[in-house]
């Protein structure tokens, strides 16, 4: 009896437990569950239409701020656009980012010169001078160079006009004043700008290949082209560093900078590639802007090196000859392939008649 | 002071472009300059809205932020004004301008674009009011005369106002409580029906 008792306790608080588990797990269930109906239930859905149908024209102009567009009878590129968005972003990037750091970008690497000169100074040329010369820059090489670097000084002057005049410019030549530079400087930036490229396209044709990099560059990257301490790593023709340049030139130069300027004077719009709405011109001008900063400050170094910074190397491009220390402190693993076509410069004390082809060897 | 602007009542306008023909008229504006434009959302749709834009004379005013020579004034009234001596027609204030309102009067090869010219408020430039050069260059001056812009004189349902701004929002609002109820209870659906 008690036994018997017994089991039919067990089994009844047993049934407790399970009943009491299942209304637990339902609460569970249902406390997840009924709150997510609502997802079901279009009521919610529906009130939210209601409110935005008392509302349409809120919706209606909703869709103009946001730069829809619709019909008008004065014909024209963007006409129908009421407000365009783009033109505040423009504003504030232009006005803010691209002029504070590329300005101070522009200062800080005309500074990282300076301060350079001063810790290194000039690299000299540590041989002493034998008067032969090589071959570096043929004339037509040379006149490409010269012409396109003519060019991009008078664009980069005239550019940076445009972006820091009204900074710089206006407090020293007034606004009349600056108002003629400015438009002197607009004309000459546009028309000087498309023949300015065809330059940097030719540097491309004609020495693209002399810029591959190889594993001598990757051993002259290593070891920080020398940069720091005397020992100076091999290089063919032309280094690392001037490669980097090149690169720099054609990525950031000629497709950037010089791509976007032709989508700015409509060029690209007229050949029926992209179009002259605002926000083309705004993203352009933007691209042009900071391709042409970056351009700049690489070109600060790229002049200091070629002119103050290297003893000898200047002559190269503006004589087309290096002299034959130079060349091997430089450009060693150059230097093996042409020193046989070395020249004695002329002597000071010859007179004229005595100059020697430079294919020639003595 | 008074503050100058622009307010078009789009339950009134009809897109009559008045108020375009009124201002190319009295400003005698180059050709193929519209200082103002009049814009229809939904056209042909039941339900479209006509809008009339021109340079919206803003207070902090993005064109006048951009400007490399720095050719644009707000003028006491709160009208914004350039000076075409000063500019170069290098296009950076219509980059700026979310409305679309300077314009220039040429494309030319090497995107020379010519002097910006926009919408003045009908008060001219920085020359001697109603002076010859100052018509020539910017235009009819009639707050020099007492007189609001013509586009907003001149319009016939008068949806386009002009003026001071308090003067302008009092005669909107009014407007506004005369009409009752929400938006939907009047303009088109209590003009046609909302079967229409």
């Amino acid at each position: 009896m008690s036994s018997n008792t017994a089991t039919a306790n067990a089994e009844k608080s047993r049934r407790r437990f399970k009943a009491m588990g299942w209304s637990i797990l339902l609460i569970f269930a249902c406390a997840i569950i009924l709150p997510a109906t609502s997802y079901l239930i279009p009521t919610e859905t529906a009130q939210a239409q209601v409110v935005d149908d008392k509302n349409q024209r809120a919706n209606f102009w909703r869709a103009v701020r946001e730069g829809g567009s619709g019909y008008s009878s004065v014909k024209g590129p963007e006409t129908g656009v009421f407000i365009q968005n783009g033109g505040q972003n423009w504003r504030q990037l232009r006005n803010g980012p691209i002029s504070t750091y590329g300005g101070w970008a522009l200062i800080l690497a005309v500074l990282g010169c300076i301060g350079f000169y001063l810790v290194r100074g000039k690299i000299k040329i540590d041989a002493e001078i034998s008067g032969r010369k090589v071959q570096r820059w043929e004339t037509w090489e040379r006149f490409m160079h010269w012409f396109t670097a003519a060019g991009f000084v008078v664009l980069a002057i005239t550019g940076l006009s445009m972006l820091f005049g009204r900074l710089v410019l206006i407090p020293v030549l007034g606004p009349e004043g600056f108002s003629l530079w400015a438009n002197m400087s607009i004309n000459v930036h546009n028309v000087v700008g498309p023949f300015f490229s065809i330059g940097v396209l030719a540097m491309f044709l004609f020495w693209a290949k002399n810029n591959l990099f190889n594993a001598v560059d990757m051993k002259w990257f290593s070891s920080g082209g020398g940069i720091i301490g005397s020992a100076h790593p091999s290089a063919g023709k032309l280094n690392g560093g001037e490669k980097v340049w090149f690169w720099v030139v054609i990525l950031v130069g000629l497709i950037a900078v010089c791509g976007s300027g032709f989508a700015l004077i409509g060029w690209l719009a007229q050949l029926g590639i992209g179009d002259e709405t605002r926000a083309t011109m705004q993203f352009m001008h933007k691209v042009h802007a900071i391709g042409a900063i970056l351009w700049i400050v690489m070109f600060f170094g790229h002049a200091y090196i070629g002119t103050v910074g290297t003893e000898g190397a200047l002559e190269g491009m503006a004589t087309g000859k290096v002299s034959a220390e130079w060349a091997k402190q430089h450009h060693d693993l150059w230097y093996d392939e042409v020193k046989d076509k070395a020249v004695q410069d002329e002597p000071a004390a010859a007179g004229p008649g005595v100059s020697q082809p430079s294919t020639s060897t003595t | 002071m008074a503050k100058m602007k622009f307010l078009c009542d789009a339950e009134r306008c009809i897109e009559c472009n008045g108020c375009v023909t009124a201002c190319k008229n009295e400003n005698e504006v180059p050709w193929g300059v519209n200082r103002r434009r009049v814009i229809t959302l939904g056209d042909g749709e039941v339900g479209e809205k006509s809008i009339s834009v021109a340079c919206m004379h803003c207070t902090d005013a993005p064109c006048s932020a951009v400007c490399p020579v720095d050719c644009f004034y707000t003028t006491d009234d709160g009208i914004v004004l350039h000076d075409k001596d000063l500019c170069i027609g290098c296009g950076y204030c219509f980059y700026a301008c979310p409305f679309g309102a300077p314009q220039y009067p040429a494309e030319q090869a090497f995107g020379v674009r010519g002097k910006m010219d926009k919408c003045t408020f009908c008060a001219g430039g920085p020359v001697d009011d109603n002076s010859v050069a100052e018509f020539d260059k910017y235009g009819a001056n009639r707050v020099s005369q007492g007189k609001l812009p013509l586009c907003a004189e001149m319009c016939s349902t008068k949806a386009l106002l002009a003026g001071d701004g308090d003067m302008v929002a009092d005669i909107y609002r009014e407007r506004i409580l005369k009409r009752g109820d929400r938006p939907q209870t009047w303009g088109w659906e209590k003009a046609y029906g909302s079967a229409v």
